[in-house]
């Protein structure tokens, strides 16, 4: 279970990304995060793994909370498990030291830098590669890969680290329809065997609709939506977006000016933090 | 609704035109009095045709067997210090590169490989090995010595751009995983920044061989130091057959390393 209290966050820039957000996630709920860009969504997500520290506000995982500043970060992290946009993966490793890197925040340096991970881990490497289809191509470069497969890799990587939550950002950006849906499908099955809670950040607010169990609507870094993805009509989406005719737009949710501002202040940020 | 039928670019340096076409008629009058400024001494420049003559009939007549022995010993002496300052200097550069990538350094750390970086690479090689030969004498010792400063300058410098122009949502992702400071390296960033490395490593030791040429001639020993005896005793044909041994092994290792850099990609 996640919980999130007055969460917010203010760039040194300035721009005030979120402000005091709040709500509960119950084990095996999938959670769609919608908004325009720079709204706060990735943000947001940062926040809760801290690769942005928030400026205020508190979440919890499991009832432990893990945004005071003492907890070790290592710690914190390894709890969770992050899929990216654009799979994020490292292109000239293997498909299977990706998916191993999940138990970075397990082993010590030098057993991974020998690539020398424990026999159980292995293990469940490949028993996640075998779940995601993905067995023969262990050896193979992830540069090698097509877009759908590289996501599946990204997939089991996230669930290489048995995270008590999973963060995704963005899964489809960069998929074709059928994909998406693949890939979405493979997400919702997947928290619901082991019961994982999701926050999905995604801009497709139609796919969010097709597979989330609840919708999280974010605007200038406020909750202005958070209910089922059946009661989200067409005020709603102007709650979230503002005004447009929805009636004929409901699918063109797909903005590929992606947050782009929100994106680089995070990462100014992260660089000059470097944690 | 009308809209303009001319449009031009925006100037991109100087706004003011008439600044700007003073500046270039700036330009152009210094550059007309600096040639002007050259004096050339038509004799002097036959006189030395006449040698250069001599010099290229002793290129063309390459004498490999009189002073065989020299050239043998200079050659493996500059070999030596080529492969142990490279190999000597990747060593020191990976680390000092690491530090001084703004993007994964922590500042007091970039700003002190930085420094290191800048003095490095504000010498020429010519003034480092003057000085290593006056501090450590006559010898490879000092040749070895420079060529790895000079190593550390070059390499750390292009290392560090390179870590600082990777794409950092793979470093972010090892990161996330819960992965330490040397594990994000290892995993995020090595991985991105190898095959520029052995790249750019094996083009080092290409220069380190060349340099090495030319830093035994103020006294760094090596085969430069061959070369400027024989250049000394007015033994061209000796010059000549060192010179052709230098191109030949600089074209062997060029080619030996873009076949291995072809392989890494």
């Amino acid at each position: 279970m996640l919980r999130v209290e007055g969460l917010t966050k203010r760039y040194k820039a300035g721009d005030h990304a979120l402000k005091g957000v709040s709500f509960t996630v119950e084990p095996g709920q999938v959670v769609g995060l919608i908004g325009p860009s720079g709204a706060g969504k990735s943000t947001l997500i940062r926040c809760v793994n801290r690769l942005v520290d928030p400026t205020a506000g508190k979440v919890f995982l499991n009832d432990a909370e893990i945004t005071s500043g003492a907890g070790d970060l290592r710690r914190v992290r390894r709890r969770i498990g992050m899929i990216f946009q654009e799979y994020a993966l490292v292109e000239r490793l293997t498909v299977m030291e990706n998916v191993l890197s999940g138990r970075l925040g397990y082993v010590s340096f030098w057993r991974s830098f020998f690539r020398r991970f424990p026999a159980g881990d292995i293990e469940q490497a490949f028993r996640l590669l075998d779940r995601v289809g993905l067995t023969e191509h262990a050896d193979k470069r992830a540069d090698a890969l097509s877009g759908g497969q590289r996501q599946r890799v990204g997939i089991a990587r996230a669930l290489e680290q048995n995270p008590e939550l999973l963060l995704i950002d963005e899964p489809t950006a960069s998929l074709d329809p059928k994909t998406s849906r693949q890939i979405m499908r493979l997400i919702v099955e997947i928290c619901r065997e082991s019961n994982l809670p999701a926050i999905i950040n995604i801009h497709d607010v139609a796919l969010a609709q097709m597979f989330v169990d609840r919708i999280i609507g974010l605007r200038a870094g406020e909750v202005v939506f958070d209910d089922v993805p059946s009661r989200l009509d067409n005020a709603a989406l102007t709650a979230i977006y503002g005004e447009e005719d929805w009636a004929a737009m409901r699918k063109t949710a797909e903005d590929d000016a992606e947050d782009d501002a929100e994106a680089t202040q995070a990462r100014i940020e992260r660089m000059a933090g470097l944690v | 609704m009308s809209v303009p039928r001319r449009w031009r670019r925006p100037p991109l340096l100087i706004a003011n035109p008439v600044l700007r076409y003073s500046v270039y008629g700036g330009v152009l009058v210094y550059l007309v009095l600096a040639i002007s400024s050259v004096e050339v001494n038509w004799t002097r420049i036959y006189e030395g045709l006449d040698r250069g003559l001599r010099f290229i009939e002793g290129f063309l007549v390459p004498d490999f067997t009189t002073r065989s022995r020299d050239i043998w010993l200079g050659m493996v002496e500059s070999l030596t210090m080529t492969v142990t300052s490279t190999v000597a200097g990747i060593l020191i550069s990976i680390p000092v590169g690491i530090g001084a990538a703004r993007n994964i350094a922590p500042m007091p750390v970039y700003a002190v490989c930085r420094a290191l970086i800048a003095v490095s690479r504000s010498f020429q090689e010519i003034i480092i090995a003057i000085l290593f030969v006056a501090m450590f004498g006559f010898g490879p010792l000092a040749g070895f010595l420079t060529l790895s400063f000079a190593t550390i300058g070059f390499l750390s410098k292009l290392l560090a751009e390179d870590i600082e122009e990777i794409d950092e949502s793979q470093a972010e992702a090892i990161r996330a995983t819960g992965a330490g400071w040397w594990q994000v390296i290892n995993y995020g960033v090595q991985p991105q920044v190898m095959p520029r490395l052995l790249g750019l490593s094996l083009y080092r030791l290409d220069i380190n061989f060349r340099e090495s040429a030319v830093i035994g001639i103020v006294g760094a020993g090596g085969i430069g130091a061959t070369l400027n005896t024989s250049m000394d005793r007015y033994d061209y044909d000796t010059a000549g057959a060192i010179l052709i041994l230098i191109i030949v092994i600089v074209m062997l290792s060029e080619y030996g390393s873009s076949q291995l850099r072809k392989r890494v990609q």
